[in-house]
């Protein structure tokens, strides 16, 4: 077989496998999420708005693990309150507050922006940006120290420096 | 200026040392509760001992009481059930009781078998105030003041210790208060 051929139909066939590759996985992940119970939604955009909830809102029982993946009790009465407020027409936000008011601000894995929360949201940012300043200084510093360098000898100085180093290499 | 530039990593790691140390002792499984301040939620259940009365928060008005979550599959709840009766007959508590998820005939034979500390009991079987109550693990207890207001969660066992520390200050300040 020809070089070219080879390139051709790897152009052609990869793609194709790399798909068949993530409908697996999408598969995987929505038997994984639906192992524990069933609860179907009327369309496929609201059954991944279920799912992605269920894996946002924390169990307050098994407390490092999504209601999704907890096997407590009050997570399955969490997951059946979500499916019941979902069917009644409610909004990601809607369901997240009314837990949030019963279980209080733990049960967020996306804590919201507040002036408690601030800090724990800003600070990526602010360690970044000190550590940006910290670089630039740096290289600042020694960009100057390498202007006054050279600058700082006088002809006389250089004539000598020559010398030497002319010594040297001969 | 320079000098004291070179500490800023100790006092960095000094101050990331005490806010972990703060920390420590803590325990995770007690969570407050989100409704401290609020009115008890809703609800109309029936009289674990008589299923023709309805009760609602109104049980909670004119008195500074305890409600207690508690359900015969929970052996804690087994454990703290002879200082319940205690703080009943003793210190004169007014403790509601919530069975929470159970089996009516099996409530009454536990409260037959290890005595009732229960001004009365609230029968749960669905876990529905249970839920809008925030309620994640039984043994619960709550204090309620005289207007019905959630003022204080207890998650886990009640014995003297907690009695001492947590509950009796706290009822003290509210009679005070109402």
């Amino acid at each position: 077989m020809n070089p070219l051929a080879v390139l051709l139909s790897l152009l052609v066939f990869l793609p194709g496998g790399l798909m068949a590759q993530q409908q697996d996985r999408g598969q995987k992940e929505t038997t994984a999420s639906s192992g524990i119970d069933m609860y179907p939604m009327e369309s496929a955009e609201r059954q991944r708005e279920f799912y992605e909830l269920l894996n946002e809102l924390r169990c307050p029982k098994c407390q490092n693990q999504n209601i999704a993946d907890s096997d407590a009790p009050i997570a399955s009465d969490m997951r059946e309150e979500v499916y019941r407020m979902m069917q009644e027409g409610a909004d990601e936000d809607e369901v997240v507050n009314a837990l949030v008011a019963r279980f209080g601000e733990f049960v967020r894995y996306k804590p919201t922006f507040d002036r408690r929360t601030a800090l724990l949201w800003l600070l990526p940012a602010i360690v970044v940006l000190v550590g940006l300043i910290v670089v630039i200084v740096i290289v600042r510093r020694s960009q100057r120290d390498d202007d006054f360098g050279p600058a700082a000898l006088s002809d006389d100085e250089r004539r000598k420096a020559d010398d030497l180093l002319r010594r040297e290499s001969s | 200026m320079r000098r004291f530039l070179l500490f800023i990593p100790v006092i960095l790691a000094i101050a990331v040392g005490v806010f972990l140390a703060s920390g420590l002792g803590k325990d995770p499984q007690e969570l407050d509760s989100a409704l401290i301040g609020k009115p008890v939620p809703v609800f109309e259940l029936s009289d674990l001992k008589n299923p023709d009365r309805a009760l609602t928060p109104e049980v909670f008005q004119g008195q500074v009481s305890l409600l207690n979550v508690w359900a015969t599959w929970c052996p804690a709840c087994r454990d703290e059930h002879d200082d319940l009766i205690w703080l009943a007959e003793e210190k004169g508590i007014p403790i509601i009781g919530l069975n929470y998820k159970d089996n009516r005939d099996q409530a009454l034979e536990w409260l037959q078998d290890l005595g009732d500390p229960y001004q009365l009991t609230l029968f749960d079987p669905r876990g529905r105030l249970g839920f809008d109550l925030g309620v994640y693990g039984a043994p619960e207890t709550y204090i309620i003041d005289q207007q019905g207001i959630v003022r204080f969660r207890h998650v886990g066992v009640v014995d003297e210790k907690v009695w001492e520390e947590e509950l009796q200050p706290r009822i003290r300040q509210y009679r005070e208060e109402g």
